[in-house]
């Protein structure tokens, strides 16, 4: 479980990037993060594992207080928090499995990890991630050599690897296409139900974040202003989330992505 | 403001008149500084002499032909020793680089207002003075010899090393090293796996260019008695003996094609 109290970001500038954010998320859901750009989305996620400093505020989980950690600690309550990127974030230059064995990292030495002297349990359970992920094939390529919607499998292998009590999810779809982005949403929510995992993602698409989310929280300017179900998330709740805009458009568009995904994926039914 | 409206129209033109008006006095000054200063060259210059250059030049050119072969038997040693001085002296440079870039580049280091003026500072140190100024005072603190040679190179390549490397350590992308801080990584960890794979074939090529460039240096080294072929060279130039002088530039021209030929299949194969 995650409690966020009153958690607050004040950036050098003096950008308020939030304002007294609460809310708490019980295990095994999975939050929807929306809101236009500069609602601080993204400092909200990076305050919980404090890749952001909060400037006030706490954040818990489960009952250890990740605000109050000094650096030691916080690297080891890190390891239960896994992160997944918007552009996956993989080290371009090293193989899918060191990519999903870095997810170790927190709980092997500075000599063992050098020379990639990983446990054999550590080993067979990133192997048994992969071919969760569907790449069990490609653990010997590197990883600048997969496609966009293969590095976030392999984001999400290492995200797992740690073993995690919660996921922070960063704009998981962003530079993905709208086939591949519903692949990989469905993904995370299917493993965060088998895991009994809570997740935070920060989303783009309304659409996306309302068919596959179970609970969708609204950001505007550093503020709460909505948390609720997926489904009463109407047209004057966007509105009051990102201005005037004609939301049925929106949808309609969304609808015709689907019914052309649902199309090729006949297609290729019957090709097969 | 280079767009202007005229009566058919908005014009665009890539300056403003005032720009275009500056452009041509830079150019016209820096015409009449070159004027100026080839008049203040010529002035001291004795013009017999220059007259009769070509003379000169065929007069040493004809005693360097043929060169003498026969002397190369006495040259593979010193060569060895060029090479020596050349490898452990990038070696040893490479080695103190290394850490010294990482304190200098702006995300890495860890305090900005001390440690990095503090490697900035030795990199300016190790670039402002040249290999052969280092080996003329190790000659006369070690004494004469490879040893001062060594570290005469590896004095000189800490800058180049690590001016570049701590450049190609800045430009790296954060969100990779950010997503390995994410796992709980310790900040070794983070050094190993998020910043070293984004830096190797940098680090691995800029490695090479120095030994390459390290090679040309230490052979003029011994001309102030740090040993290697310059030594030979200083002999030969001081009895006169052209044909050899010949051989030693050949020698040296050999090695640094080779060289050129290493390092380049070397960043080929990293990159």
């Amino acid at each position: 479980m995650l409690t966020v109290d009153a958690l607050t970001k004040t950036y050098k500038t003096g950008d308020k990037a939030l304002k007294s954010v609460s809310f708490t998320v019980p295990k095994g859901q999975v939050v929807g993060l929306i809101g236009p750009s500069g609602a601080g989305k993204s400092s909200l996620i990076r305050c919980i594992n404090r890749l952001v400093e909060p400037s006030e505020g706490r954040v818990l989980l489960n009952d250890l207080n990740i605000t109050g950690l000094p650096a030691g600690e916080l690297r080891r309550a890190r390891r239960r928090i896994g992160m997944i990127f918007q552009e996956y974030a993989l080290v371009e230059r090293l193989t899918v499995m060191e990519n999903v064995l870095s997810g170790r990292l927190g709980y092997v030495g500075f000599w063992r990890s050098f020379l990639r002297q990983f446990a054999g349990d550590d080993v067979q359970n990133a192997f048994r991630l992969l071919d969760r992920v569907g790449l069990i094939d490609h653990a010997d390529k590197r990883a600048d050599a997969l496609s966009g919607g293969q590095r976030q499998r392999v984001g999400i292998a290492r995200a797992l690897a740690q073993d995690p009590e919660l996921l922070l999810i960063d704009e998981p779809t962003a530079s993905l296409d709208p086939k591949t982005s519903r692949q990989i949403m469905r993904l995370i929510v299917e493993i965060c139900e088998e895991r009994e995992l809570p997740a935070i993602i920060n989303i783009h698409d309304v659409v996306l974040a309302q068919q596959f989310t179970q609970r969708i929280i609204g950001l505007k300017a550093g503020e709460i202003v909505f948390d609720g179900a997926p489904e009463l998330l109407d047209e004057s709740v966007l509105t009051r989330i990102y201005g005037e805009e004609d939301w049925t458009a929106m949808r309609r568009a969304a609808e015709e992505d689907d019914h052309a995904e649902r199309d090729a994926a006949e297609r290729m039914a019957g090709m097969i | 403001m280079p767009v202007t409206q005229t009566e058919n129209g908005p014009a665009w033109h890539l300056r403003t008149p005032r720009a275009r008006l500056a452009l041509w006095a830079g150019w016209f000054a820096l015409v009449a500084l070159t004027v100026w200063c080839w008049q203040i060259m010529t002035k001291d210059t004795i013009w017999l002499f220059v007259m009769d250059a070509p003379q000169q030049a065929a007069d040493i050119g004809s005693r360097m032909f043929p060169p003498r072969l026969s002397y190369i038997e006495k040259l593979l040693w010193p060569l060895w020793d060029t090479l020596n001085i050349a490898t452990l002296g990038t070696m040893l440079g490479v080695i103190i680089a290394t850490p010294v870039a990482f304190l200098a580049a702006r995300n890495t280091t860890p305090s900005l207002l001390v440690a990095r003026p503090i490697a900035l500072f030795i990199i300016v140190a190790s670039r402002s003075i040249n290999s052969l100024i280092w080996a003329l005072l190790l000659v006369s603190i070690l004494g004469p010899g490879l040893l001062a040679g060594i570290i005469a190179i590896a004095l000189r390549s800490i800058g180049f090393v690590g001016k570049l490397l701590y450049e190609a350590i800045e430009e790296t992308d954060a969100s990779q090293t950010e997503a390995i801080e994410a796992t709980g990584a310790s900040g070794g960890q983070v050094l190993i796996y998020g910043y070293w794979p984004q830096i190797a074939p940098a680090f691995w090529g800029i490695s090479v260019f120095r030994w390459d460039i390290n090679i040309r240096e230490s052979a003029v080294l011994g001309l102030v008695g740090a040993g290697g072929l310059g030594l030979q060279l200083q002999a030969s130039l001081n009895v006169l003996a052209w044909p050899q002088v010949t051989t030693i530039l050949l020698v040296i021209l050999a090695t640094v094609v080779f060289s050129e030929w290493v390092s380049a299949k070397v960043r080929h194969a990293i990159i």
